[in-house]
Order: structure tokens, then C-alpha cells, then sequence
């Protein structure tokens, strides 16, 4: 606890963690607290966690229920007032088909979102789940998952992404939910290398730690030890390159669009919105202004949610 | 095995010993080399009995304690010949399953620094009552009782408090009294204790010895201590082996090894121990470093480092002497050292 603005407030707790002594004597009441409850202590004092939480709360919210933010339909488009400019009906003005991009804007955040979470869920469920495996047992298991993990790794992330989707989804009767799921695995198919590095380096730190060994030494079974032992002391890299992620699969999301081979009309999502004023730019730059920028501010927000969340999570940075 | 006649520690009494180690090989593989860290290990400890294993850091005593345990890491180590029997029953070749059963129920074991050997994300109550849970099939009500009950065994005050805190609420002694409280939950008939002390100051390491030996006496538990500190070993243990360059080079009851050690390497350790009367001279240590275990010397290992060292030392590899009934040593002149130049 470094930071000087938090070591008032601080006090009283470290006071408390510093009496060894006497620990004979007193019982202590205050309630023991957990690794998770201390980081959680510990955010609720950071001015950035503060104002990324806030954000990304803001956001899910706007997915969850569009309809609390506006009353304009994101679906009714009117060609007399393309192009228009914001004004008071149309906070963000209107698009190249007469949209009107508040709504718009708004309804967007759903798909990119759904993408976001997806994706890293899954990135991390299969990244963390081989990285845990190859941590633990090593060897040659080790070995051929990493290598499967280079294999994929190599796969420049836009190149992977335009093969798969243009080979699997460039049919016309692909729905739009099928679009979706494509987007989301062709993203964690070749982001899940990342999680397994983290997860496999966390396994091997955790699988020598003494307290693996003592519970080997007492009897413990395999899967018991990984999941009860390991899994818990190895997680939070993973975690902080999850918040990490989700900011930056918005973004691929959105490229993913923006390249026309992502989610497409009638989906609403930012990076739709940004492909539909490319052409437009220069004429109506609002159209491209707004999206955009509510997509930095998401990304932007992850990213420093995650970093806040790696602060608090590791005990060496305080 | 002819070695087995030919080595047989000393006090053992016919019949089964609780925990029998014969001529235990232990390799670790590297790209580089091979290090030979055990070259035919031989023990016995009886129920109710404390064997002291002392010896420098690389000498072989905590791989021969992981080894015991099945918990030695593949690689690089790698089990080359030997056997370990726990109540008769051949360790080495028993099923994944069955040495998992011994392990916690049969033989536990208690590491060198309780804050590592404590998973700082469980509270020290969940770690014992896991135990229970999933061995002995315990509800968590039962779990949590007992596993007060335990902590009160190793005296942790406010044990019914305590049993909710995480380790690293703990104070060093308390951390080492919970990591026992935890190695006992199954009702181990052996326990060994790889260096217990170290990690804890001078007071704190008398009272955790203390309560060692109390809770042996209590359960007739056998104890296989582990330590390079022969002030530790003094007090507690029945019989001691030296280890030097993974071999046990003397074996002898506490007594008489402290009166008269029968190997130039015991001798020259209890000349190194600090001592008030000699104070203000130059504190004796053995010379040199300990062998590389890829490269060990030809001959006795000790040569190099011995005193007393002879032609012969240099060339011939030293039979177990037993210069006293119940005494053994791995020197040419045991006898001489014995009946004391």
C-alpha cells in the first residue's frame, strides 16, 4: 500500500496485521479475511477501479435494458433525415439511412458485449483448462499441448479470423445468431493460447509450492489437488488477462464488422455502426464519432479494470 | 539381498519394524549429468521410536524422506533400486491407490516452513477438515469438531477461534503447530518431520520439539526427524543416522554417538557445534564443500574433507564397520575412533 492518498484510511487495518505478539493472549474478533475479500478491501479505494467499474456497469446496462436510455426505435430508419446532424430529438444525429444513432448506439452495446463475454469465457475456460492440465502433469502432455498452443499462436489473429469466418460463413443462409457464434469462436479459437501460457506458467509456480507437495504428502488425489490446490493460488493471472481480453475482443469484434465479415445489418453493433460510416466520413464524421467512441470508452474500461484488478489481486505490488 | 544381512541397522528387533528402508538408489537426472543423491539408504524406525537424521543440506536426508513418502518429483528423480516397507508391505511397487492410502493414514509428513506448506487461500480449519471430509467421510459439523479438537492437541489457544483464520494470521510457532495439527488429522503411525525447526527462532523450536515428542508418546507414533541441528537432535532422538553424500555413513543410538562418534565426519560435526567455553577462539568448521553428487570421489566420499584420511581412504569404498555392538559406521578405522586413538 503504497499510494499515499489510501494510507490514512489504511492505518487502523495494518495496525491490526502487525500484532503477533500478543496473539497468545488476545483472541482476536475481527473477522479473518480472505485473499478475495482483501483485494476487494483493497479496489474499493482506487479512484481507477472506481471509474472503470462505473463504465462498464453503464455499459452492461445498456445492453441489459436498451429501453431505460431511449424511447427512439434503433430499427426505423427515415431517408429524409440522413445524414442530420445532432439536435435535440437526435442527440447523435442520424446516419447515412436515416438511423438514429443514439438508439443505435445504445442497442449496439448488446452484440458487442454478448461477443466480449463470450469470447472470454471461453478463451478462458479452454486456455485455462489446458494450461492447468499441462501445468500440473508436464512432460510430454506439456509438450504437445504447448506446441499445439504455438501452432495457434502463430496464426495472425485478423488472418485466422477473415479464414474462418469467410470460409464458414459467407453462405446467405447463415443466420445471424450462426454469425454471432462464429464471430465468438473463431475469437477464442485464436486467442486461447494466450490464457493457456498464463494459466500453464501460474500451474507450474503453484504445482512447487510446498503446499502441493504436503498435500501429495497426506494423501491428496490428482483432480483434488488441481482443482482444490492449484486452481485457486494459480487463477488470478488468468483473471486479470480475462478483463484484459474482453476489452480487446470488443475491439476485434468491431474490426471483425468493420471488415464486413463479423456481425452485419440488421445486428446492430458498434462495429456495424463504424463500417456503415465509412464511406460517409468526411461528409457526416459524426456517424463515425459516436460509435466509436463509446467502443473506446468500453475497451478503455476493461483495460483498466483489469490492471486495477491485477494491482489488488497481487501482493507483491502493494 | 545380501546387503540386507549385511547392513542391518542397529536396534532392530526381529520382526516387523514399523517403517523398513533398504539400500535405497536415487538418481537425479539432468541433461547435463547424472547426480547420484542416494547410494544405498538403510533404516529402520520402530513404533514409538524418534530416529534423528542428521546431515549437511544436499546430503540426502529430505530426498530420502520424499522418497518414503512417494512424493519424490519424476523427473528428474528417479527411484533406481532399494525397497521401503511400511508394516511389511513392499511401498515401491504398491499401486498409485494404495501408496495414497498410506500416505496422511500411515505416513504423514511435516515440512521445513509452514507458511509455504499451508495453502494461503484456505482458512487453517478447512485444510485439516479436508482431510476428513474426503478420508474418513466426516460431515463438516464432525470435520470442524475434530479438527478443533486437534488444535488444541498441539496447543493453539482459541483453538475454536483460531480454526477460522487463514495461515497467514498465523504467528511462525502457530503456523508449525497447525501444519502438525494437519499432518496428525488421520492418525499417522509414522511421522516424519522434515526439518521441523529451522524455519522458527531458538524458544519457539524447544516448544515445538517439546510438543513432538509429547504427541509421540501420547499416539506411540514412530518419528523420523530430519535436521542438521545436533543441539535439536540431543534431546529428542532415540537413535540417529548420519547421512554424508546420500549414504548413512554411521548409525548408532544418541548416546554413545554424542560420547564417542565412530566416523571422522560425526566427529568433526560436533566440533563445529558453537560452544560457550571455547569462546573467543576460532570457531571449527570442516573444511571444503560438500561432494558433487554428478561426481563423487573415488573411495570414501569423506576423504577429501577427513583429518584423519589414509591411503587407503582414497581408493577403497568403506564396509559398514560395527566397531560397538549396535553401532555402525562407514569407516576404515571406525574401531580406532571407537576405542578412541
Amino acid at each position: 500500500m503504497t499510494d499515499p492518498s489510501t494510507a490514512a484510511s489504511g492505518s487502523s487495518v495494518e495496525a491490526d496485521q502487525f500484532v503477533t505478539g500478543a496473539e497468545n493472549a488476545k483472541p482476536t474478533t475481527t473477522k479473518p479475511r480472505s485473499l478475495a475479500s482483501d483485494a476487494w478491501r483493497d479496489l474499493r479505494r482506487r479512484p481507477l477501479f472506481i471509474v472503470s467499474a462505473a463504465l462498464i456497469l453503464l455499459v452492461l446496462l445498456m445492453a441489459a435494458f436498451p429501453f431505460l436510455f431511449t424511447q427512439a426505435d434503433p430499427n426505423y430508419a427515415e431517408l429524409s433525415r440522413s445524414r442530420g446532424t445532432p439536435s435535440a430529438q437526435a442527440w447523435f444525429g442520424y446516419d447515412n439511412q436515416g438511423y438514429d444513432i443514439y438508439a443505435r448506439t445504445i442497442y449496439g452495446a448488446r452484440a458487442s458485449i454478448i461477443v466480449g463475454l463470450v469470447a472470454t469465457a471461453l478463451t478462458v475456460l479452454i486456455g485455462g483448462t489446458l494450461g492447468l492440465l499441462a501445468g500440473y502433469y508436464g512432460g510430454w502432455l506439456d509438450g504437445l499441448m504447448s506446441r499445439i498452443a504455438d501452432i495457434f499462436f502463430g496464426l495472425p489473429f485478423v488472418l485466422g479470423a477473415i479464414v474462418i469466418l469467410s470460409s464458414f460463413g459467407s453462405t446467405g443462409t447463415t443466420s445471424q445468431t450462426q454469425i454471432l457464434f462464429l464471430v465468438i469462436l473463431s475469437i477464442s479459437l485464436l486467442s486461447w493460447p494466450t490464457a493457456m501460457r498464463i494459466m500453464r506458467s501460474a500451474a507450474i509456480t503453484a504445482r512447487q509450492q510446498d503446499y502441493v507437495k504436503a498435500a501429495r504428502a497426506l494423501g491428496a488425489s490428482g483432480p483434488r489437488i488441481i482443482l482444490r490446490h492449484m486452481l485457486p493460488n494459480a487463477v488470478a493471472p488468468v483473471l486479470v488477462y480475462a478483463t484484459i481480453a474482453l476489452g480487446a475482443f470488443i475491439g476485434a469484434e468491431a474490426t471483425l464488422s468493420f471488415l464486413g465479415l463479423g456481425l452485419r445489418a440488421p445486428v446492430v453493433s458498434w462495429g456495424v455502426m463504424i463500417a456503415d460510416s465509412r464511406d460517409i466520413i468526411r461528409v457526416a464524421p459524426h456517424t463515425l464519432l459516436f460509435p466509436a467512441a463509446f467502443l473506446t470508452a468500453t475497451v478503455l474500461a476493461f483495460v483498466m479494470l483489469g490492471d486495477a484488478v491485477r494491482e489488488a489481486l497481487d501482493p507483491k505490488m502493494r | 539381498m545380501s546387503i540386507q544381512d549385511e547392513a542391518l541397522p542397529v536396534g532392530t528387533a526381529p520382526g516387523t519394524p514399523l517403517l523398513r528402508v533398504r539400500d535405497l538408489h536415487v538418481e537425479f537426472r539432468t541433461r547435463e549429468s547424472v547426480a547420484r543423491v542416494l547410494n544405498g539408504v538403510s533404516y529402520d524406525v520402530e513404533a514409538g521410536e524418534t530416529l534423528a537424521v542428521l546431515g549437511e543440506s544436499g546430503s540426502g536426508k529430505s530426498v530420502t524422506a520424499q522418497t518414503v513418502m512417494g512424493i519424490l518429483d519424476t523427473p528428474p528423480g528417479h527411484i533406481t533400486g532399494g525397497s521401503i516397507e511400511f508394516k511389511g508391505e513392499e511401498l515401491l511397487t504398491a499401486t498409485d491407490k494404495r501408496r495414497r492410502e498410506v500416505r496422511g493414514s500411515g505416513i504423514a509428513m511435516i515440512f521445513q516452513d509452514a507458511l509455504s506448506a499451508l495453502n494461503p487461500v484456505f482458512t487453517v480449519g478447512f485444510q485439516i477438515e479436508e482431510q476428513l471430509r474426503v478420508r474418513r467421510a466426516m460431515s463438516r459439523k464432525d470435520a470442524r469438531k475434530r479438527a478443533i479438537e486437534l488444535l488444541e492437541q498441539v496447543k493453539i489457544p482459541n483453538a475454536a477461534g483460531r480454526v477460522k483464520q487463514y495461515p497467514h494470521e498465523f504467528s511462525g510457532g502457530m503456523r508449525q503447530r497447525a501444519m502438525i495439527a494437519m499432518s496428525l488429522a488421520l492418525d499417522p503411525e509414522l511421522l516424519i518431520a522434515d526439518e521441523p525447526t529451522t524455519a522458527l527462532d531458538v524458544t519457539v523450536q524447544a516448544q515445538i520439539m517439546d510438543l513432538l515428542k509429547e504427541l509421540q508418546l501420547q499416539r506411540q507414533m514412530g518419528l523420523v526427524l530430519i535436521t542438521h541441528d545436533l543441539g535439536v537432535v540431543a534431546e529428542v532422538a532415540d537413535r540417529i543416522a548420519v547421512m554424508y553424500a546420500g549414504r548413512i555413513v554411521e548409525h548408532s543410538d544418541a548416546r554413545s554417538l554424542y560420547r564417542r562418534p565412530s566416523h571422522p565426519y560425526t566427529e568433526a560435526l560436533l566440533e563445529s557445534v558453537p560452544r560457550l567455553d571455547l569462546k573467543g577462539t576460532e570457531l571449527r568448521s570442516i573444511k571444503g564443500l560438500p561432494p558433487n553428487l554428478a561426481d563423487i570421489p573415488s573411495g570414501c566420499p569423506f576423504h577429501p574433507r577427513c583429518k584423519r584420511v589414509r591411503d587407503v581412504c582414497r581408493t577403497d569404498v568403506p564396509p559398514q564397520h560395527e566397531p560397538e555392538p549396535g553401532r555402525l559406521s562407514a569407516c576404515h578405522f571406525a574401531e580406532e575412533l571407537v576405542a578412541g586413538d
